[in-house]
């Protein structure tokens, strides 16, 4: 791989090693484990769901429907679990079965319709936002023995840290995202059809099949980190997550993934994830800014690496044509 | 007689677009070791005869042999399968994936479930030593020269077929040092059986690799000839053809008085597009410009009109020099243009023929000084009329007119802003004969009305039936240029394959 390509990633672990280190040294409480197991915990939900993004962006789409996939998920697991008496894992079952669905009807709209994704995937949005409502426009709160084991698993860090189970499960999902992006045929489809669709499918690539796979993906873990969601606030209700399809999309483009696709890497986007995390952090050792000062450092960065993106393709154009001049 | 045994046949191809007949009636056959040149103007028919072959549109009617057996090709899969690999025009490969991906996406070797990366690196080495390509076939493909991308899909091409392979241009984006690298690859191709079609615009590289040529004209053969027995000049007449109707001889015109209101290009010019040249066109002129497509005819009119800054070179109007930096500019100094594409670059189809006939006009007031629906009825009215533009309603959307009168349209935008100097860049493509002599008939009219006008025309005949004086563009360099009696289909082409008539 050219370097150059992999420069967002590189300024993207730099900021957040200094952003760290930043907090470090005005509040050393925030070197320990603990604070690390919290980013994990905190972040889970998010990171979960920025892993399909990332597919979805290196394909060259967007998926606007995962806030509110997270918010339908959680509203449907609390009212099975607390009305109608559903085992959890029975719950998460028909959730993420119908996320993963959702997820890949919509592809297929996207794919055979010839319509723009981010027409069809804001159609989404609302229809799952309003099936939450639909559902109950109350907040229900989960109390099931099952839940609060879940919740309370964790694995103790040296230094008193946590990781807990939703942590953990985000660092698998993560790990797991890595290798279908880079060590089957399914990742590099994606990266092929984000690179150039119509190339892609001269060269034989499935772009139908791959294209659904990938929204249903996207639904899929969406729908995982609506799960995560009402195990982190042990309650289901149909507004939250408001809005966590656009973190998502920070996260990712943060991580150096181009957002034209075709361009970046699964790893980046945990890296975007943990330095939302870490500004957010900072705001509340800090106690005295206003949470809503994450947004705009998070709107900073995201001004910062599109210029960066986009002054990397203008230089290497530069050079590739240069390259062509001159045999 | 020992004929070498086929490879490919194609037999009474007939394709039609909307009753556009692009492929008719046509009989094409590739033989095993062979390298079969396949030329024709844009528009001939090329690129749908190998759309055909590669399963990315169905023939109407026709039949398909290969190695002796009939075929129905379902699509780019099935012909890939088939043993047909193609390499089209554009390279098409993925410069965001590595060349090992590349070259074995969708087939890559697999252990344990998932790609095993080290053996598909180890067999694209391989492949690539096979074309002396010795490269880090693990790095973006985008870090290599168009060249190397270029031989890169030859080989992907190659590896997955085996019988026939279709180069549709390759060369176009190659100098000469990497068409000489190609040219050996197709060689050793030929000696190994493959049967290689080869579409290109550049005649010397024809000659310099193939071993029969096929030239396609407006969707008919008209003619497959051995490259040794056939002449430049005779393959530029099978190609330009001397079909033109008659009907649009009305012998030479002559050069107008010397004009005062003249406007001149001098030393023009742009690096990679076309080499600086001089004109000078008075009122009443007509310029013919002739060469092969890709030789810089649209080049040309591009800088002339300001669409492209030129490197070099100034412009006189009536001996003062002026700077035209935008074709806004140009169409404030009276200048205009109808380009080639009118589909993709002139025409609106969905407005009507009175709101493109007004729009030229219209940009020229300036948006805020809104012509009203009457004033554009008058204007629409009025040219429908002069140019006898056959549509049933002013109101009818243009994409429902027929080509002739589209481009009529086009015209007509450009003569409501009453310009001195108009460039068309072929007036009559896709028109038929008989909306043919009448666009003839009309530039003849307009320049007898004064204004300076240059068309570009690969119809030879027409050129000659209209012009004044006629350039001949060879390879971005303006050759030579006729006058008098000197312009004859005759000349031109001979100077076009380069056995120098022109001066």
């Amino acid at each position: 791989m050219m370097s150059s390509r992999l420069l967002p990633f590189y300024a993207t672990v730099v900021i957040c090693v200094l952003a760290y280190a930043v907090c470090v040294f005005q509040f050393p409480n925030m070197l320990s484990t603990r604070v690390l197991g919290n980013l994990l915990t905190d972040n889970a939900f998010l990171g979960i769901a920025a892993v399909g993004m990332t597919f979805v962006i290196l394909s060259g789409g967007i998926d606007l429907s995962v806030g509110s996939v997270i918010g339908f998920t959680g509203v449907l697991i609390a009212v099975l679990i607390s009305w109608y008496g559903v085992h959890p894992l029975a719950a998460f079952f028909i959730a993420l079965v119908i996320a993963t669905a959702f997820g890949a009807v919509m592809g297929a709209v996207i794919h055979y319709l010839d319509v723009p994704a981010f027409i069809v995937t804001l159609a989404g949005m609302f229809l799952a936002r309003g099936m939450a409502f639909v559902i109950t426009t109350e907040s229900i709160p989960i109390k099931h023995e099952f839940y609060s084991t879940l919740s309370g698993l964790f694995v103790r860090m040296p230094g008193g840290g946590r990781i807990t189970f939703i942590g953990g499960l985000m660092v698998l999902v993560f790990v797991a995202g890595i290798m279908l992006a880079h060590f089957t045929r399914f990742g590099s489809y994606v990266y092929a059809i984000g690179g150039n669709k119509v190339s892609a499918e001269l060269m034989g690539v499935p772009v139908a099949r791959t294209t659904i796979a990938i929204y249903a993906l996207s639904g899929f873990l969406s729908g995982l980190a609506g799960i995560v969601f009402s195990l982190y606030t042990s309650a289901g209700y149909s507004l939250s997550a408001v809005g966590v399809e656009l973190d998502t999309i920070a996260a990712v483009v943060i991580g150096g993934t181009l957002l034209t696709g075709g361009v970046g890497l699964v790893a980046g986007t945990f890296v975007g994830v943990i330095i939302q995390g870490i500004i957010q952090t900072y705001i509340v050792f800090d106690g005295t800014l206003s949470s809503w000062w994450t947004k705009i450092v998070v709107g900073l960065l995201l001004f910062a690496f599109i210029a960066l993106q986009r002054l990397l393709v203008v230089l290497s154009a530069r050079k590739g044509s240069l390259r062509g001049a001159i045999p | 007689m020992s004929e070498p045994e086929p490879r490919l046949v194609a037999k009474g191809i007939c394709k039609s677009f909307l009753g556009f007949k692009a492929l008719d009636n046509v009989d094409f056959s590739i033989r095993s070791g062979e390298i079969h040149a396949l030329l024709g103007e844009n528009g001939a028919g090329k690129s749908t005869l190998i759309k055909v072959l590669t399963g990315v549109v169905k023939a109407d009617s026709g039949v398909i042999v290969l190695n002796g057996e009939p075929v129905a090709v379902r699509d780019t899969l099935h012909a890939q399968q088939l043993g047909i690999g193609t390499v089209y025009q554009e390279v098409n490969l993925l410069p965001n994936l590595t060349v090992a991906e590349n070259l074995y996406i969708g087939r890559q070797p697999k252990r344990f479930g998932l790609v095993d990366a080290r053996s598909m690196r180890r067999q694209a080495r391989a492949l690539l030593a096979q074309y002396d390509i010795s490269i880090d076939v693990s790095a973006q493909l985008s870090s290599f020269s168009v060249a190397v991308q270029q031989l890169i899909a030859i080989a992907r091409a190659v590896d997955m077929s085996g019988a026939v392979l279709v180069l549709d241009e390759p060369t176009a984006s190659l100098d000469s040092h990497e068409v000489e690298l190609l040219f050996a690859v197709m060689r050793k191709l030929r000696a190994r059986g493959i049967g290689i079609i080869f579409i290109t615009h550049f005649l010397d590289q024809v000659y310099a690799v193939s071993d029969r040529i096929t030239v396609l004209r407006n969707g008919r053969v008209m003619g497959t000839h051995e490259s040794k027995l056939l002449s430049k000049v005779e393959l530029v007449s099978l190609m330009l053809g001397r079909t033109l109707a008659a009907a649009t001889e009305h012998g030479r015109r002559l050069a107008p008085a010397a004009s005062e209101r003249k406007i001149s290009f001098g030393q023009f010019g742009r690096a990679r597009s076309i080499a600086p040249f001089d004109l000078t066109i008075g009122a009443g002129e007509v310029v013919g410009v002739a060469g092969l497509l890709g030789s810089g005819r649209t080049e040309t009119a591009r800088l002339m009109f300001g669409v492209d800054m030129p490197d070099s070179g100034s412009i006189e109007i009536e001996g003062r020099p002026v700077r035209i930096a935008s074709p806004r500019a140009a169409i404030r100094f009276g200048f205009g243009l109808c380009p080639e594409d009118r589909k993709a670059d002139g025409i609106i189809g969905d407005l009507s023929v009175r709101e493109n006939i007004a729009l030229a006009l219209q940009a020229r007031h300036g948006w805020f000084k809104r012509m009203s629906t009457r004033e554009q009825t008058d204007l629409a009215t009025r040219f429908v009329k002069a140019l006898d533009i056959r549509t049933t309603d002013i109101e009818k959307p243009v994409k429902l007119l027929s080509g002739g009168n589209q481009q009529k349209v086009i015209l007509a935008r450009w003569l409501a802003t009453q310009p001195r100097f108009l460039i068309l860049d072929e007036p009559t493509r896709g028109i038929d004969v008989g909306a043919h002599a009448e666009i003839i008939e009309l530039i003849n009219r307009l320049c007898d009305d004064g204004l300076a006008l240059v068309v570009i025309s690969s119809e030879i005949e027409e050129i000659v039936a209209y012009s004044t004086r006629v350039r001949v563009i060879r390879d971005r360099v303006h050759v030579g240029e006729l006058t008098g009696n000197d312009i004859s289909t005759g000349n031109i082409m001979r100077a076009i394959a380069q056995e120098g008539a022109a001066q």
